[in-house]
């Protein structure tokens, strides 16, 4: 099977994050294939690496990097959603004048059709949010 | 796999302005059309909300983005499916929405109604035969 | 096409988990994941709405709740996330009523 999976909200502040994390885990565990993890609305926050968590508590932006560097996951920031939140690439900093960047490792920042083209190219579309 | 047209549904459950789901969502849709796909947006609960006329943001100093939906018709959004349980609950009739409507070019550019008022039985009908819902 | 309706939300809090019970037809799982567990107890008046569908509930996410599966309605099937994997799999479409 063949997943894309869309996430609506930032890290802690839902569990949508984090259900969207297992779920992919187990996914991939059964050998299925994740052709996309696009992250929309409150979603790109899990794409700054400037989180500072309490050591006891889980990594949210850490184990989305990890999990895809371990399975060479593709990671997508909506840009538009990005460009309102403050995620910023390389690219989105030069463009729009801004002085510093914040994205974590493994993902990537790119336009809504990624979002579609997920969804027109795999065989469900699983959207976790609030 | 390749080359083959999917039926992708928008469903759309929340009000305009007090999130940016609504907004948001519009964006996907704008954006979506390119794909050329068979495309349904759903409106039910607090979505139907989202096409009321007459939003006048000015005071609140949010963007008004409602005239958006009356451009739907131009990117070939032609199925527009509102919740009638959605509507009789919130008090409203299709009179208090936009009126949305697309240009049939096999017909001289006729224009016709994208809005389709449904029980919530022929949503779930209609539902059940996409290929992907997007929700927000 | 059979449809997995997946459910995030308390059913005291949101309606969505009414929603998923007016949209599911023969054939349609419902799967309650997050806050949405708590629709699964029986002795709450939510569990009513879930009568006659097929009802799957998230066990993770009832243990972190502290929710004991005997609290559960009858015919409510545990699963874990290999089991929701298995429920996108076996559907034809997903729906996530948030």
């Amino acid at each position: 099977m063949k997943l894309t999976i869309q996430v609506n909200e930032g890290p802690y502040q839902h569990q949508a994050s984090d259900s969207a994390y297992n779920f992919a885990k187990a996914a991939l565990d059964k050998g299925h294939e994740i052709f996309r993890i696009f992250f929309y609305h409150d979603g790109v926050n899990n794409g700054t690496r400037l989180t500072t968590p309490p050591q006891d508590d889980r990594n949210v932006v850490n184990r989305w990097s990890e999990l895809s560097k371990e399975h060479d996951l593709d990671l997508v920031i909506c840009v538009a959603a990005a460009q309102r939140r403050g995620i910023v690439d390389d690219g989105e900093a030069e463009r729009n004048g801004k002085d510093a960047t914040n994205i974590a490792d493994g993902f990537r920042i790119s336009g809504l059709g990624q979002l579609i083209e997920g969804a027109v190219e795999s065989d469900r579309l699983v959207v976790f949010g609030d | 796999m390749a080359g083959e047209i999917k039926k992708l549904m928008y469903v759309n459950r929340r009000a305009p302005y007090g999130t940016i789901y609504a907004w948001e969502s519009l964006e996907v849709v704008l954006i979506g059309a390119a794909f050329d796909q068979d495309v349904s947006l759903a409106f039910m609960d607090d979505g139907v909300y989202q096409l009321m006329k007459g939003q006048d943001t000015e005071a609140s100093g949010m963007k008004n983005f409602s005239a958006t939906y009356g451009a739907l018709g131009d990117y070939e959004i032609t199925k527009i499916f509102i919740e009638k349980e959605s509507l009789d609950e919130r008090g409203l009739t299709l009179e208090d929405l936009q009126h949305l409507v697309w240009e049939d070019e096999d017909d001289d550019w006729a224009e016709r109604d994208s809005i389709q008022l449904v029980s919530r039985t022929e949503l779930a009908d209609v539902m059940s035969g996409q290929d992907i819902m997007f929700n927000f | 096409m059979p449809i997995l309706h997946v459910v995030n939300k308390s059913p005291y809090e949101k309606n969505s988990v009414a929603m998923a019970a007016g949209y599911a037809k023969d054939g349609d799982t419902v799967l309650l994941i997050e806050d949405a567990v708590y629709a699964a107890i029986k002795a709450g008046s939510a569990s009513a709405k879930l009568s006659g569908l097929d009802v799957s509930v998230l066990g993770s996410d009832l243990a972190a709740r502290g929710v004991a599966e005997d609290k559960l309605a009858d015919g409510i099937n545990v699963i874990d996330y290999a089991g929701f994997v298995d429920l996108v799999d076996t559907k034809d479409s997903v729906q996530s009523w948030l």
